[in-house]
């Protein structure tokens, strides 16, 4: 039980929810960038839902399954096709072995997530199977997955079986099979506003920084990747210049070193920084930064504390409903 | 004088984190209770807890906001209030650890020309010679405040005066593991390659950074790091080993 990665694209890695508890060594946590995708793409192939899958980049990606397989694809439309034809996101899929999945080009955001059904059999390191390229640990062989790659599943749970057996039984002639039903969530991946806590150092910036900030657009730059993302526009200073401590920064957080161009904090980020804090992305919108691309323009609104807790917490009310109702589904076939 | 009592402050960072800040200097009397407060944590949490990362002068403790409120159900507070009061009864209560006899370190160095490319910067900021720079970072014995920024990261305290420089006013989108650099006040080591924004004075072959270990970082805080020169025909031969 393998998938074989045909042509590898842009950028595909493994990951998971990430590596915690080794931040205090200074351990990256990476992880998925797009985390709500992720677990998605898991809850609906009946994994664990912080089991790794496939992140794959913008386009370019063509993975084979070796064996049937219940799989699931998540986060931005990156044109799916199975053997040419077409293949919808958000569902559970069954595909019979040999199919070729490619992802052929970005429609909207800009990572896709693969999930299979029992997960990839991957070694742990610190905990976690996320692939942290810098460090070149984790994933597979701690890097970003080359042609040839053979990478080893997992059996299945009972639960994933039964309803692989299912559409094995039903399906005919084509090559895959997708549920006649999808989660709703695609809705998060077009977004151009990202809800924004003030920072620790909000202050410290001069009054028209502190204005620019939430009222003008930033582009996102080229220098952008799994760590962070650049931002250009307006020139963020301070009211007078001063030196900080190095401190904890979080997924999301925003600082500014002193050329005056934000940047965004994200899955592969430092465990600490030394530039001032300007904001600090909600955790609940920080799956839409992760579907943003260089080129993109991107707006901050300010929210309270407590609004970015009350959209945390419906927003893992929302994937516990869904776990549920995901059980309970009678399953139907196209 | 150092101030013995400095005010703490309780900060979010974010929804899901909060920053206990005990003070805004790198001393030892203040960077013993974040080593306290980190101690206490990782033996005794609470619901919801998922990590916490010492820093200098602060401990930031990560949580699950959803988990947080299930655990402790009170519905009109923020999870940040709620593990605000955690922090404030832990930090009422907490003892300090006992003092240990710190392990020393030696970390080679080949400093300058091309593993160091603002060894002539830090040199010209303070009036000296490059030469000069070497022998003050050479001679001085740092105690790793905290590991952090990458992984193995040391950040050191003990950096002579005379040799501190600003951080580069953007940072280099990729320096070469085994760097040594210095920020403001700060010097240390980049254990793996990585953007980053410190002056480079030099490089060293050593690996600070084994993810094969239970103890990931070959440093630790509270140890004491001591910077050796040698030669680039040093560093190489190093290197060799090392393979």
């Amino acid at each position: 039980m393998s998938v074989q990665i045909i042509r590898p694209g842009l950028l595909a890695t493994i990951q998971d929810l990430g590596r915690y508890g080794f931040q205090q060594y200074g351990v990256v946590v990476g992880g998925a960038m797009d985390s709500l995708s992720l677990r998605l793409a898991n809850i609906l192939v009946g994994n664990e839902e912080g089991e790794a899958a496939i992140e794959i980049t913008m386009m370019g990606t063509s993975l084979q399954f070796k064996e049937d397989a219940l799989i699931s694809i998540t986060g931005g439309n990156l044109s799916p096709v199975i053997d040419e034809n077409p293949v919808p996101s958000w569902r559970p899929i069954f595909v019979r072995k040999d199919a070729i999945l490619s992802f052929t080009g970005c429609k909207l955001g800009c990572r896709a997530y693969v999930a299979v059904a029992g997960g990839f059999s991957i070694p742990e390191v610190m905990n976690s199977k996320s692939t942290y390229m810098r460090g070149e640990i984790g994933g597979f062989k701690g890097r970003a997955l080359r042609e040839g790659d053979l990478i080893p599943l997992a059996e299945e749970n009972s639960f994933s079986r039964k309803v692989k057996e299912a559409y094995q039984r039903k399906l005919k002639q084509s090559s895959f099979a997708a549920a006649d039903w999808h989660v709703p969530f695609e809705r998060y991946v077009n977004r151009s506003v990202v809800r924004v806590l003030k920072g620790a150092e909000f202050e410290k910036f001069s009054d028209s920084s502190q204005k620019q900030f939430f009222e003008q657009e930033f582009h996102i730059t080229p220098q952008s990747d799994r760590m962070g993302y650049r931002l250009s526009g307006a020139s963020l200073q301070l009211k007078e210049p001063f030196e900080l401590l190095s401190e904890a920064v979080a997924n999301g957080t925003i600082q500014v070193p002193g050329d005056g161009n934000p940047i965004v904090l994200l899955a592969d980020r430092q465990t600490t920084g030394g530039y001032p804090r300007i904001g600090q992305i909600a955790a609940a919108d920080l799956p839409v930064i992760a579907q943003m691309k260089p080129g993109d323009r991107i707006r901050f609104q300010e929210i309270p504390l407590y609004k970015a807790e009350q959209l945390y917490i419906e927003r893992e009310q929302e994937i516990a409903q869904i776990r549920t109702a995901l059980l309970l589904k009678k399953w139907s076939f196209e | 004088m150092k101030k013995e009592r400095e005010e703490i402050h309780i900060k979010p960072l974010g929804e899901s984190a909060v920053t206990v800040q005990f003070g805004t200097e790198i001393n030892s009397f203040i960077n013993k209770k974040v080593k306290a407060l980190a101690t206490k944590l990782q033996n005794d949490s609470f619901s919801g807890f998922i990590e916490c990362t010492p820093a200098f002068s602060s401990v930031t403790v990560f949580f699950d906001p959803f988990v947080v409120k299930q655990a402790y159900g009170e519905k009109e507070k923020t999870s940040f209030q709620i593990v605000r009061a955690i922090l404030e009864r832990m930090l009422k209560t907490f003892v300090e650890e006992k003092e240990s006899t710190p392990q020393i370190v030696e970390i080679p160095v080949c400093y300058g020309g091309d593993f160091g490319p603002d060894l002539d910067f830090v040199a010209e900021h303070n009036g000296l010679s490059a030469d000069e720079v070497i022998r003050l970072h050479a001679s001085a014995q740092y105690p790793v405040y905290m590991i952090g920024f990458a992984p193995g990261f040391p950040y050191l305290g003990g950096l002579s005066e005379k040799i501190n420089a600003p951080r580069r006013p953007s940072p280099r989108t990729s320096i070469p593991a085994g760097s040594v650099g210095i920020a403001g006040s700060q010097t240390g080591v980049y254990p793996i390659s990585t953007p980053g924004g410190w002056q480079l004075i030099g490089r060293t072959p050593m690996a600070l950074f084994r993810p094969d270990r239970d103890q990931p970082s070959v440093l630790s805080a509270g140890d004491i790091v001591k910077f050796a020169p040698i030669t680039k025909e040093e560093y190489e031969q190093y290197r060799e080993r090392l393979q």
